[in-house]
């Protein structure tokens, strides 16, 4: 980045031309190439936020009219009837939606987090270098199974199964897509919590069984608070793609709109919605805002989550 | 500051996260906004101008019950005369039929009869009287697992199982005193996605126009979806199109009233009428059908026409 700025050509002062202080000069068409190729590099990074702006401002531009124009906001965050088709009384409350997206998340992070950070350590401190390859590859195997299937797995094997195991009436409850989205982000929680242990330097590793502690005292001591930053990527990540997934979800939850009493009941969540009902939404009537809206919601709650993730680690990395 | 690298991948896979879900969004709202845009393409340039060259277009507008269908025989008829093409469009058998009032519509289907009133403002309009043609039936099977010793119930009983406001939630109010396999007493209700045409269906002629479904069902994605469910739920009730039935599930007999014998719904009692949750389908023309249109409703009426009828889940015409 510290080049000098390619002269323009015809203004070129005639001591640079012959001021070359070392090594041969380069050629013109390699000084273009690389200050080309680094503009290309510099677009691609750049891309990125334009992408996720021009995606909000899109999702934005689709809901805003009904956000500002119509949509009783008490009424869509406090209220639990979804009635967007009704023809005598039409009503937009999402509450239901969203306790149905966070309780799914939340059990799912009660079961994930303990074996994905189990199955961290495990790999990167206690495992066999030929027990270890033989580990990785099945679980990027789990991360490559398509969500669709897992939802179908969902239907078929884990809904008569739930119905058998707790004596419960539907098998295709909050329970039922805690599984599925825990056994998907176990795989994200694994490769990432690894990595982040591996990145503690062994100078730690060798002092601290130097002093005597045992493997699981230097775990617990030294490599858990000093890997804490990356761990907690691990677990945000898992959130992450909890909050989003929609196909599974839409299968195995029992897409029901239902304020969950327990783990064993039906719900539905903010991204099956949206995957549901927008395909048939005629473009631009207040459901398929609405719906857009819903878009705008699940877009804060990313951010929202991604923001307290950074502040945290910030935080936590001055300590 | 060890740590401090890995706060840095931290960053970067949170933004890959945000960009993995913003572009799911994305793709999500394209593929419906390109799907609708070529559903309501005709309604812009009907039947002046920009069809492209010499190919002769029919413009098919209305029910919306029956826009899957029509689109089915749309895109098998694009085999069969690849000369003619057919624009389908939704918004209602109203809409439809005021389409075919105002003279911008070459076919309107209707899940309804016109009513005397329209004919007269399409013979007003168009000085012809409109020809009605029946293209097939939609019927809804009423269907419990397989273990349910219930076999027949009344429309007033599924009102007041589905209706927002209805009191039947246990099978013991149906006289129903075990189901083998049920852990609960709880009626569990399966229904459709809100924008389905069999939700629509059932609301208009079980739960009312004017009423809305329960909070609370498991709504499934599709007709077989419901039935599959159903076989695997001992409690659970459900509605779908009549030729989803499995060995899992049991198709109930329903009467008008309570006391009345039930009828058992297949397509003789659909074609006589006497199975209560079904109506025949329709197509009217403006006048007589021109030789095109002719041809068109003569191939839906033939066996290649009447297969995707069943294949769609509707009734096909009586042999």
């Amino acid at each position: 980045m510290n080049l000098p700025p390619a002269p323009v050509a015809g203004t070129r002062p005639l001591s640079v031309s012959t001021g070359s202080p070392r090594g041969p000069r380069r050629s013109r068409a390699a000084v273009l190439g690389e200050s080309v190729l680094e503009w290309v590099i510099r677009l691609c990074g750049i891309s990125a936020i334009l992408f996720v702006f021009g995606i909000f401002f899109f999702v934005l531009r689709e809901g805003v009219g009904f956000l500002f124009g119509g949509l009783k906001l008490g009424e869509f965050f406090f209220s639990t009837e979804w009635y967007p088709t009704s023809l005598s009384n039409v009503r937009y409350g999402v509450l239901a939606l969203i306790v149905g997206t966070f309780s799914v998340t939340g059990l799912a992070m009660l079961i994930a987090v303990p074996f994905g950070l189990g199955a961290a350590i495990f790999v990167s401190e206690f495992c066999s270098d030929r027990w270890r390859e033989g580990l990785k590859i099945l679980i990027e195997l789990l991360a490559a199974i398509p969500s669709v299937v897992w939802g179908f797995i969902g239907i078929s094997v884990m809904n008569p199964l739930i119905q058998e195991v707790f004596h419960v009436p539907v098998g295709l409850n909050v329970l039922n897509g805690a599984l599925l989205l825990a056994l998907m982000s176990v795989p994200i929680m694994v490769s990432i919590g690894e990595d982040a242990l591996k990145a503690v330097p062994d100078s730690f590793r060798e002092a601290s069984l130097a002093m005597g502690a045992t493997r699981w005292q230097t775990v617990r001591r030294v490599l858990l608070p000093a890997a804490k930053n990356g761990l907690l990527a691990a677990i945000l990540l898992g959130v992450g793609r909890a909050v989003g997934e929609t196909m599974a979800v839409l299968m195995a939850t029992g897409h029901a709109v239902n304020i969950p009493k327990s783990p064993f009941d039906p719900v539905r969540t903010l991204t099956a919605t949206i995957a549901a009902e927008l395909g048939e939404a005629s473009v631009g009537s207040p459901h398929y805002q609405v719906l857009f809206i819903i878009g705008i919601l699940l877009f804060t709650i990313t951010f929202a989550v991604n923001l307290v993730a950074d502040l945290v680690v910030k935080g936590t990395a001055k300590g | 500051m060890q740590i401090s690298p890995f706060t840095f991948s931290f960053g970067q896979g949170l933004a890959r996260l945000g960009a993995f879900l913003s572009l799911t969004l994305l793709a999500l709202a394209l593929g419906a906004g390109c799907k609708k845009k070529t559903e309501q393409s005709p309604e812009g340039g009907s039947a002046n101008g920009s069809a492209p060259a010499r190919k002769q277009s029919i413009q098919n507008i209305g029910s919306d019950t029956m826009v899957n269908l029509a689109q089915a025989w749309a895109e098998e008829y694009a085999n069969v005369d690849p000369a003619i093409s057919i624009e389908v469009s939704g918004g209602g058998s109203g809409v439809g039929i005021a389409a075919l009032i105002n003279k911008t519509a070459d076919i309107a289907n209707a899940s309804r009869k016109l009513e005397p009133e329209e004919e007269q403002k399409a013979k007003a309009s168009t000085g012809q009287t409109p020809s009605e043609f029946v293209v097939g039936f939609d019927g809804l099977a009423v269907y419990v697992n397989k273990s349910n010793p219930l076999d027949s119930i009344s429309l007033e009983e599924l009102s007041d199982i589905y209706r927002e406001d209805g009191k039947l939630t246990k099978w013991s109010d149906l006289g129903v005193k075990a189901i083998p396999g049920a852990r609960s007493d709880d009626i569990i209700r399966v229904s459709r996605q809100n924008n389905s045409g069999s939700y629509q269906y059932f609301r208009e002629t079980v739960v009312g126009k004017k009423n809305d479904f329960k909070s609370g069902s498991l709504d499934m994605n599709g007709s077989k979806d419901v039935v599959e469910q159903v076989g695997k739920t001992p409690g659970a009730i459900g509605y779908s199109g009549l030729g989803y039935a499995t060995p899992d599930v049991k198709i109930l007999k329903v009467s008008k009233t309570k006391g009345q014998p039930g009828v058992v719904p297949s397509i003789a009692t659909v074609h006589d009428k006497s199975y209560p949750i079904s109506r025949p389908l329709f197509m009217y023309t403006p006048g007589a059908p021109t030789a095109a249109v002719k041809k068109y409703l003569d191939w839906i009426m033939s066996d290649a026409g009447q297969k995707i009828v069943e294949k769609t889940g509707y009734v096909p015409l009586p042999k």
